[in-house]
């Protein structure tokens, strides 16, 4: 893969230039003062799946998905995430300038998810709210706008939240693994911060690996391309820049956590960018809640700040399907430690678990018609 | 049509939003203006923290019209710690594990849509406090 084949020329520009990374960082110091998990409480194994479809011989990518109850979607979802954020966060919601869900599993295809979540908080009627859509990195672009807002000083807090509960077809490679839940995070002030945003980075083509067309019930997603010229290409790339930028070395970090579509990608996008298994195990869920989408990096992330410490470094890049990647780097302050506990660990959810078979999981997610 | 009904009472099937009298501090839910305790006017917003106790419970197999993708399902009177008893639907349990003074903690779900291409109401119920490590 050549520099120029992701530099294009404009139209009528000649030869193109070298372009350098570009990272990003606000002119305030801003940081995520809150943070928040959810999970659901069904859990369907993997092994269910392949029973059903190929004969229980498949090759299983995790363990098992979350799966969300009857009463469940994205929006009673980021509800209990944002509380959660905010249970830790402790700030007068009247102070929450913008609230954005990103996610390709809201409710509605016209009326936003987030104005119910900002209702539900208490957070309205002076705020920005809106929904995001990039395909599994919408919650992490949310993430970015929060940053520039409060970064901008245009507000004192944004509330960026990452939340899916993923379609697949039936009988799809995606069955197995897609799953549901997410995290929500409140970005303010450094000097308020549980975990500083020291630089983030975005690295965005266009690579059609994986869509949904309006109306489309189920995702489609380009055979083998999903892999090299999609997922490990963007990860690898916005995550090597942004350690670049700020002369950082994996070394430097005593966390990683990738978009987890599986249990192998992050693993192998990881070990290239040179971390360790060590490394990447704390925010690793997806062999245990399966891929989250909108939500599976940045609910890793509130895994690992669960156990960080002050001082700890957490790299966190993104992915999403079209195709990009945001990168985020992080260093946990000592606040951390006194706010912790004012919500439940994402590991608490994790444990929280009823097991499914195949025939619930279709009713459960409306796969039946009647 | 249930639009205009489901959405003036948003703030309170959301987030359990009820009233403080002002008079004897009596905690009230669902909202009335006023105080069932000292029949004084009781106006003041109050947002419980959403804890209780299951006080009784049934469950439901035969689900009035809406309702009928859910069922069965567990309805209970849960007595929240600030003191007033609420109706709600239960969540998040199975109707076997249910019993009489089990802990239960609020949550926003879908209470029902209407048919699948109407808008969708959203409200509070409770399920077992989720245990933490």
């Amino acid at each position: 893969m050549t520099e120029r084949e992701h530099r294009p020329a404009t139209p009528g520009q000649g030869k193109a230039a070298p372009r350098p990374a570009r990272i990003m960082r606000p002119t305030r110091a801003v940081g995520l003062v809150g943070y928040g998990a959810y999970v659901p409480r069904l859990r369907l194994p993997a092994k269910e799946v392949a029973r059903v479809w190929s004969e229980g011989a498949a090759l299983l990518p995790i363990r098992e998905k979350s799966v969300p109850g009857l009463d469940e979607d994205v929006i009673t979802m980021s509800i209990e995430a944002t509380r959660n954020a905010l249970a830790r966060a402790q700030i007068p919601v009247e102070e929450i300038g913008a609230l954005w869900v990103g996610s390709e599993s809201h409710p509605y295809a016209v009326k936003p998810t987030s104005t119910v979540v900002a209702e539900a908080i208490g957070a309205v009627p002076h705020l920005l709210a809106a929904d995001w859509e990039f395909a599994c990195k919408a919650g992490s672009e949310a993430l970015q706008a929060a940053i520039g807002m409060v970064g901008a000083g245009m507000m004192r807090y944004a509330v960026a939240v990452g939340m899916d509960t993923a379609q697949a077809r039936p009988g799809d490679a995606l069955e197995y693994t897609a799953g549901a839940g997410g995290a929500a995070f409140i970005v303010g002030p450094q000097e308020e911060a549980l975990a500083e945003i020291e630089a983030s980075l975005s690295f965005v083509t266009d690579t059609p690996d994986f869509w949904r067309r309006p109306g489309a019930k189920y995702p489609q997603h380009g055979q083998r391309f999903t892999g090299e010229p999609a997922y490990f290409r963007h990860v690898t790339t916005a995550g090597q820049e942004l350690m670049q930028a700020l002369g950082r070395t994996p070394a430097d970090y005593r966390f990683i956590v990738l978009h987890q579509p599986n249990t192998k990608f992050p693993q192998r996008a990881a070990e290239l960018l040179g971390f360790s298994p060590e490394q990447t195990r704390a925010g690793l869920l997806v062999p245990e809640i399966g891929n989250t989408y909108a939500g599976a990096a940045l609910i890793g992330l509130t895994a690992i700040l669960d156990e960080a410490e002050a001082g700890d470094r957490v790299l966190l890049v993104s992915f999403g399907s079209g195709a990009g990647s945001d990168a985020f780097s992080l260093q946990v302050t000592p606040r951390m430690a006194e706010r912790r506990a004012a919500a439940p660990r994402t590991r608490d959810y994790i444990t929280r678990r009823k097991e499914i078979d195949y025939g619930v999981y279709v009713r459960t997610r409306g796969k039946l018609s009647m | 049509m249930d639009i205009p009904r489901n959405w003036r009472l948003r703030t309170q099937r959301y987030a359990l939003v009820g009233e403080e009298c002002d008079h004897c501090h009596s905690k009230i839910f669902p909202p009335r203006d006023i105080c069932p305790d000292c029949g004084l006017e009781a106006k003041a917003h109050y947002a419980f923290s959403g804890k209780g106790e299951i006080y009784s419970f049934t469950v439901v197999h035969d689900p009035p019209t809406g309702y009928e993708d859910q069922a069965p399902y567990a309805i209970a009177l849960v007595k929240l710690e600030e003191g007033p008893i609420v109706t709600a639907q239960l969540t998040d349990v199975d109707s076997a594990q249910v019993a009489i003074g089990m802990p239960v903690e609020m949550v926003t779900r879908k209470l029902r849509a209407e048919g699948e291409e109407g808008v969708i109401h959203y409200g509070y119920k409770f399920r077992p406090t989720l245990a933490r490590a």
